[in-house]
């Protein structure tokens, strides 16, 4: 200020940047405006509504009655309801198991698109299909292939004399849960497997030379180069494929809706269920509020303990 | 799908011209290890969409009739039942519902994406730093835990059963994930362009306007393209917040409308399935490279 109080052209220039000028040139203003839009639709669409989902599930909301304050009565209600208690174990099941297979089989499929072989863009574009069709559609196409009458997959294996009547797919609950995970499998293979491959095309072919002429077997190869160079990726993946296993909704909806007799039941299904269907908005409030905490476990999981790994290599 | 193959790679990840070791591999090892493997996957993967095609175009009778008629080929295909959605059915509406609030939503969350990545990346504000890891938080919030809250906001601001909460509620799932796309893109941008336009007096506007975003073309493309399908995908705010049967879309038609005990309801399902998925594949398979990089770009992060 003492420089531009013996400068008198620079003091005018001073004193116009407060006000107006301050508001749209300033560093932290104009961040400020240009965040603004994003950040309106996150807190008034996406941060809000996450807070009034923890508060609605303390309260007795139905639709069309805003609710009351009644403490823990929806948890202590549903501690005491197997239905929850078996969803949330088909859940946490649905989910180690679907992505354990989910991971195997990207990990293998990636390994294998990998390799030198022709058509390979073509090859990575069909196999990312499943992926890019709506979940939904795909889910219908496994309703009618699991059909309990005219199943292909009975049809099948009646003609190759396997089976002598039809299998029961959806009607049964064991069968049924199977179903769905297969279906779960079989959507979320290709992302792994696109993404993972994007990882592996940036290990350098140069690497498995020099340990191969080392005397490296395969399997050490992949133990020792591909795996450790993969791990930081694999983290990652893994752990957006946990979070959208456990929190899937729209496949079990369009092939079994929870049933039969609940044994499908997904806690994003059966809060749907017990919240829009049943009108009982706490109660499906505190269903999904449940979720977080599994959430928050897996991600943790998934995220911390392939990133030790990476520090342990002490490549960081 | 062929012309995929001659494009530009959108973000330069993907060189497949490395041979690696492959040279030692004799022809029946790599039938055994390579191509048997990859075949069985690859019909596993594609087997559900066949079987949609098939049953889109089966007569009636042989849909049901499993003995007389071998199950997996079809004589005489017929396109009654996809005349039958398309001009006796409100399909059509539906895959148009679809269709603009999916393109309304991917513009409304691009524009806002593109400010907040330019923002954070270049302006740096202060606590710019601690918005971006909010916003990849935000990324990690899935819909199927605020379906419930969102559904009694959209009641309070008068939105429920109109397109428009869609448009609205659509952005959140897409705001994080572009904009930590973009943010990508936009660092690989010189910061020396800005720079030489700071100093000829062009205004932060301007700098993105006329300089960062021709440049972050292919990031907009990708960005465009993932968030169109995820829109197009999106089902439970959908079946929440939409009830009267002309504004669902299609997705949630297809499960709320099409079931009836019908027996020969599958020809019509699949039909429906088929003519749904139909655009989204067309359009990823002009736009593979870029999709790709979106899936990857926004992991690799």
């Amino acid at each position: 200020m003492s420089e531009a109080a013996l400068v008198p052209g620079r003091q005018i220039a001073v004193s116009r940047r407060t006000g107006w000028q301050r508001l749209v040139s300033h560093r932290d203003w104009q961040g400020f405006w240009f965040m603004l839009p994003a950040a309106a639709i996150l807190i008034l669409f996406l941060a809000y509504p996450l807070g009034l989902g923890v508060w609605l599930s303390f309260t007795d909301a139905k639709i069309g009655r805003p609710g009351e304050f009644i403490g823990l009565d929806n948890y202590d209600w549903l501690s005491d309801d197997t239905v929850f208690w078996m969803a949330t174990a088909f859940t946490v099941g649905y989910t180690v198991f679907a992505s354990t297979v989910k991971f195997v089989i990207g990990l293998y499929l990636a390994l294998l698109l990998n390799k030198n072989l022709p058509f390979k863009a073509l090859l990575r574009s069909i196999v990312l299909i499943p992926f890019v069709v709506p979940t939904v559609l795909s889910a219908i196409a496994f309703w009618w292939i699991f059909d309990s009458q005219f199943s292909i997959v009975s049809w099948s294996l009646r003609h190759l004399h396997l089976i002598d009547h039809n299998i029961n797919f959806l009607g049964d609950p064991w069968n049924a849960r199977f179903c769905v995970i297969f279906a779960n499998i079989w959507r979320g293979v290709p992302f792994i497997a696109i993404t993972l491959l994007a990882g592996l095309q940036t290990v350098s072919p140069s690497l498995y030379e020099a340990a191969t002429i080392d005397g490296a077997s395969r399997w050490q190869n992949f133990r020792f180069i591909t795996y450790p160079l993969l791990t930081p990726i694999i983290a990652v993946v893994m752990t957006f494929s946990v979070l959208f296993t456990f929190t899937d909704f729209q496949l079990i909806w369009a092939m079994t809706r929870g049933g039969p007799v609940n044994s499908t039941h997904l806690m994003a299904t059966l809060s749907y269920t017990r919240a829009i269907l049943g009108g009982n908005l706490g109660e499906g409030a505190a269903i999904s509020t449940a979720m977080v905490p599994f959430l928050l476990l897996a991600i943790m999981v998934s995220w911390f303990g392939l990133q030790r790994r990476k520090w342990q290599q002490g490549s960081e | 799908m062929t012309d995929t193959i001659v494009q530009p790679t959108a973000g330069g990840i993907l060189h497949d011209s490395t041979e690696g070791m492959s040279y030692l591999d004799t022809l029946p090892k790599r039938i055994v290890t390579t191509w048997i493997p990859l075949g069985l996957i690859l019909i596993v993967l594609l087997f559900p969409f066949y079987w949609m095609v098939l049953t889109a175009i089966k007569p009636d009778e042989q849909l049901i009739d499993m003995e007389h008629f071998n199950p997996f080929f079809v004589v005489g295909p017929t396109f009654k039942h996809i005349h039958k959605l398309l001009f006796e059915t409100n399909y059509p509406i539906w895959l148009w519902n679809t269709t603009y609030v999916s393109v309304l939503a991917t513009a409304v969350s691009l524009i806002a994406s593109v400010l907040a990545a330019y923002a954070i990346v270049r302006l740096r504000y202060r606590g710019a730093q601690w918005v971006g890891g909010a916003i990849f938080l935000a990324y990690l919030v899935p819909p199927s835990i605020l379906f419930i809250p969102l559904a009694t906001v959209v009641q309070r601001y008068g939105l429920f059963d109109s397109p428009m909460a869609l448009v609205l509620v659509y952005p959140t799932i897409l705001i994080p994930f572009s904009t930590w796309l973009l943010m990508g893109y936009f660092k690989t941008i010189p910061f020396e362009l800005e720079e030489c336009a700071l100093i000829d007096g062009a205004s932060r506007w301007q700098i993105l306007t006329k300089i960062v975003l021709p440049l972050a073309v292919p990031g907009l493309i990708s960005a465009g393209i993932f968030s169109l399908t995820l829109c197009w995908n999106e089902f439970i705010y959908a079946l929440t917040f939409i009830t009267s049967v002309q504004n669902k879309t299609a997705p949630v038609a297809i499960v709320n409308e099409f079931v009836d005990g019908d027996i020969y309801r599958w020809g019509s399902l699949m039909a429906g399935a088929l003519v749904g998925s139909l655009p989204l594949v067309i359009l990823y398979s002009f736009f593979v490279e870029y999709y790709v990089s979106a899936l990857t770009g926004a992991v690799k992060e």
